[in-house]
């Protein structure tokens, strides 16, 4: 008995270290020590409130650069990708969109526009997103009222933040791809690259 | 007083358990030292005829990184997510035509990338976006990154391989190359090859 319960203490102990240590994010030295590390996150927190082939709910959402943006404007000219992340200044969240800043030409091979939405306020925006160089797409703040794009789309977590998802939608509005993905963990580029190009087929 | 003893037992086993575990799984919570080997890495050899030639590479399999034909190997983990690597591609680039264009150093260093958390299909679009002439290896379950203290990105390994196989790291610093004559400058003077 005693010998069981030892041999728990000992399971118990490794579990413990192993779970310490397997908080890799390969994070960018851009943000230096400014990256808020949270504890590894409920995978996803929502429930999605569109599906593949419904006409993609629209928005107009404050711009980081002033403009507001509307999703019907790309309406008949351009396929879009929306990218919701959770919040600025976290580990995945920070090196997500610094990659899509350099496939312009996929995005303009497959005639699409990136668009990207998070619930924070537009200041917080504006500082976390000028670390990651010019961005050559519109980064959007849903943040009052709080989450209501996230939320219509059904990708408003419990605690405000969104979950880290993709949708793609074509140029008649309708959606076409949904990856609501695992908050701790960054899509795989070649993902959506592989949705865009099958539109085009 | 039993369950005291029982109490008892069960710290030691855990602490015990942590002391020899941590010794292992933790020590890969800082980068190699200077001075120190590299953790064990088993890289795949490269499909590409020109990156296995560069590196001396047979035709197929797994090598590690003192494996590579050279004095010198500088790694780069980078990420093509991270904004400080896509600035400093030109700059690691001329480092490597540099290297290439001086015949005393053609044969003695070497240069390759690990992109960390990176898929091969994200790997191959930070080579294609910044035309990176030597071989870049993807580390796409952050394994390689993880063994090698979770740096930040841009970071940069220097290990000299001795005659016999042996082999040292000389230099471990985050941050990229910046100014390539001063950065080749460095590399040179620490591992001692001229």
């Amino acid at each position: 008995m005693k010998k069981s319960n030892c041999c728990l203490s000992v399971l118990l102990g490794i579990v413990l270290i192993f779970f310490l240590a397997t908080t890799s994010y390969g994070l960018s030295d851009v943000f230096k020590d400014n990256i808020y590390h949270p504890e590894n996150l409920k995978p996803t927190d929502s429930v999605l409130k569109v599906k593949i082939g419904d006409r993609a709910p629209d928005f107009t959402l404050p711009s980081v650069f002033g403009k507001k943006i509307s999703l019907s404007r790309y309406i008949g000219k351009k396929n879009v990708v929306i990218s919701f992340v959770p919040a600025a200044w976290t580990p995945v969240c920070s090196d997500q969109w610094p990659g899509y800043n350099i496939v312009k030409s996929i995005f303009d091979k497959n005639d699409a526009i990136f668009l990207g939405i998070t619930a924070d306020n537009i200041p917080t925006l504006f500082a976390w997103t000028n670390q990651m160089g010019d961005l050559w797409f519109p980064v959007l703040s849903d943040f009052w009222p709080h989450g209501r794009v996230a939320d219509t789309y059904g990708v408003l977590r419990s605690d405000g933040t969104t979950e880290r998802a993709l949708f793609l939608i074509d140029k008649k509005g309708i959606i076409r791809y949904i990856d609501v993905h695992d908050i701790n963990k960054r899509p795989r580029l070649e993902s959506i690259v592989r949705e865009l190009e099958k539109l085009n087929k | 007083m039993k369950a005291m003893k029982k109490n008892l037992i069960h710290f030691i086993a855990l602490a015990v358990c942590v002391f020899v575990f941590s010794s292992t799984v933790m020590a890969a919570k800082s980068p190699p030292a200077k001075g120190a080997i590299l953790p064990e890495i088993k890289l795949a050899v490269p499909a590409k005829d020109s990156d296995r030639s560069y590196l001396g590479l047979p035709a197929s399999g797994f090598f590690k990184i003192p494996q590579i034909k050279a004095r010198v190997v500088l790694i780069e983990i980078f990420s093509m997510y991270c904004p400080h690597c896509q600035g400093d591609a030109r700059n690691v680039n001329k480092l490597y035509n540099m290297i290439e264009d001086n015949p005393k150093l053609k044969s003695k260093v070497k240069l390759i990338g690990i992109g960390a958390g990176n898929s091969s299909y994200e790997v191959e679009v930070f080579a294609k976006t910044y035309d990176i002439p030597f071989p870049l290896f993807a580390d796409m379950d952050l394994s390689i990154h993880k063994v090698l203290g979770e740096v930040r990105t841009p970071y940069f390994i220097g290990i000299k391989i001795n005659n016999d196989g042996t082999h040292r790291v000389f230099y471990s610093k985050l941050g990229g190359v910046n100014n390539p004559d001063q950065f080749l400058d460095l590399m040179l003077r620490l591992s001692g090859v001229k």
